[in-house]
């Protein structure tokens, strides 16, 4: 009995929270180099929101969690990758602000989407929704927690390949440029990357707010800016993060459990404001 | 072949606004060259072009003898590089991890340094004197110190040519010198040829082996600082009434602004 609920269970879902928070970490990590704004972050820049309206269409459109979902939620990731893009790059700057400004409205827009949706169902499938949409890490088994690590663990080991191109890209596009990097080719390489598996960690379990910008943070605190050390740190430390989350998801409240994007949330957020409070000094 | 840089006909526009019109020079090897004008007159778009951030619209460059678009962009980097107006240091790397991405284009993907690539990164950190400043975070520098620490960046590529976007634009009288100084060493010691723009007409005499005065995307002169720093052309070009007379320090010109004595409004 014990036997089957920790390796049945426990370690499905322990794996799963591990993978995810390494995923949203990196996920940060890339964003925070490429787009060269300290707050630049999955959730935030409506990435993660993108992909639950796709995922949500796909849940709807009744196609099988893997790889049907996982195709939408990447279809809607890249879509709303490609319009904050668009929006922010008026003279091919990404200019700090804009893109910002330009995520919280996609963001915006793409939480006013999942509500239609969700109004529109009625039956039992939006019990599920709804607790996907909060971030939920319940649900799972072994199978779909190998699935999903084939998807990410390449995309892992592309970044990490890229990780000094990174730092390069810290100095600017033009500097990175002029030091052999192909900007274009590795801007999209990375976004590309990051999304298919952002996309796929939300197409599993939903929306967990904020990993992205704590970790990375955190680790850059601790560890510095060289990205070859940030990128494994960020699997590594964003992995742990995400399990201690769940952790206390599971066991806080007294009947049931609550999901862990609420925990992520309630710390992430503050962080967020204190960030965005000190960069502009 | 004894140039290091030829350009011909070089054209850039913005969209419909042309900035650069059929621009021919060259430029030899192991020279101080330095490109001046007024705001706007296409400086820094030459600038770009010339390291291969802007491709040129039209016209044909090239670089120590080779076509500008045969070269791959590691190729160019260790053949070109660029020390930038403002170096972008919001993230805290220590003076040696900067100055020791110089390294990259000589390196595989993930950049890992051997133990002659942290010699070369010493030696580069000697030359521009911030060796005492290695373990130091660079955000924590003054605008002088990190300006000497991009430079020591860029010789740490170990480029045949260095371009220099306004490298004294924000410092003050003794680090302008030590920066010009720098160069001319550089020149000297290593026979890098340095490529500059400024707008700073004073440093461009005393420092330049050729001057390039650029005016709306044009040409208005090219030659030695004594040929280029003409009281008419520079009135011509500025718009303004100058006072050009011989340097107290040596043989080039100096110039000398008048106030009060803005000539033609219409010019930017």
């Amino acid at each position: 009995m014990t036997e089957t609920i920790i390796w049945r269970i426990r370690f499905p879902r322990v794996v799963l929270a591990t993978l995810v928070g390494a995923t949203l970490s990196l996920g940060g990590l890339v964003f925070q180099a490429l787009l060269r704004n300290p707050l630049a972050e999955p959730y935030i820049l409506g990435i993660s929101g993108g992909s639950a309206v796709g995922g949500i269409i796909g849940i709807l459109m009744g196609l099988s969690r893997f790889p049907g979902v996982g195709l939408a939620a990447f279809c809607g990731s890249m879509a709303t990758l490609l319009l904050i893009l668009m929006m922010s790059s008026g003279q091919t700057i990404l200019k700090k602000d804009s893109l910002l400004l330009s995520g919280v409205m996609v963001n915006a827009f793409c939480t006013a989407v999942i509500m239609f949706l969700v109004s529109l169902t009625h039956d039992s499938r939006l019990h599920n929704i709804i607790f996907w949409l909060m971030g939920d890490l319940s649900s799972t088994d072994i199978g779909q927690v190998g699935m999903l690590s084939l998807t990410i663990l390449p995309c892992f080991l592309l970044l990490f390949w890229f990780s000094n191109t990174m730092n390069l890209l810290l100095m600017g596009k033009e500097m990175a440029q002029t030091m052999g990097v192909n900007v274009k080719a590795v801007t999209v390489i990375l976004l590309v990357a990051t999304s298919l598996m952002v996309s796929a960690t939300v197409s599993h379990c939903g929306l967990l707010g904020f990993v992205g910008l704590v970790m990375p943070h955190l680790l850059r605190l601790v560890l510095g800016p060289d990205h070859r050390i940030l990128v494994p740190a960020c699997v590594l430390g964003g992995g742990a993060y995400m399990v201690l989350c769940d952790l206390l998801a599971r066991i806080l409240p007294q009947q049931g459990e609550m999901p862990a994007g609420v925990i992520t949330a309630m710390i992430g957020a503050p962080l967020f404001i204190f960030l965005l409070k000190r960069s502009k000094r | 072949m004894n140039s290091a840089i030829v350009a011909m006909d070089l054209t850039f526009s913005y969209r419909n606004t042309p900035v650069l019109k059929r621009i021919s020079f060259s430029i030899r090897k192991g020279n101080f060259f330095i490109i001046i004008g007024p705001n706007g007159s296409g400086k820094t778009t030459l600038m770009k072009i010339l390291c291969g951030v802007l491709p040129a619209q039209n016209g044909r460059l090239e670089i120590m003898d080779r076509p500008c678009r045969n070269y791959t962009r590691k190729g160019l980097a260790k053949t070109i590089a660029l020390v930038p107006q403002m170096a972008s240091m919001d993230f805290p790397f220590t003076v040696t991890e900067l100055v020791l991405m110089g390294r990259s284009p000589h390196l595989g993907m993930l950049g890992l340094e051997k133990e002659e690539d942290i010699e070369i990164a010493r030696q580069a950190m000697a030359f521009t004197e911030v060796a005492h400043l290695a373990s130091r975070k660079i955000d924590e520098l003054s605008g002088g110190e990190r300006q000497r620490v991009s430079i020591a960046r860029a010789i740490c590529q170990e480029p045949k040519i260095i371009l220099l976007d306004e490298p004294t634009a924000s410092l003050d009288l003794a680090h302008q010198v030590r920066v010009m100084d720098l160069m001319e060493r550089l020149k000297e010691e290593k026979s890098v040829t340095v490529v500059m723009v400024s707008h700073d007409v004073n440093l461009a005499a005393m420092y330049g082996d050729d001057l390039l005065l650029l005016k709306d995307g044009r040409i208005i002169s090219l030659g030695s600082p004594n040929e280029v720093l003409t009281y008419r052309t520079l009135e011509e070009v500025y718009g303004c009434t100058l006072l050009v007379d011989k340097s107290p320090v040596g043989e080039f010109p100096r110039v000398t602004s008048v106030p009060g004595k803005f000539i033609d409004s219409s010019s930017r």
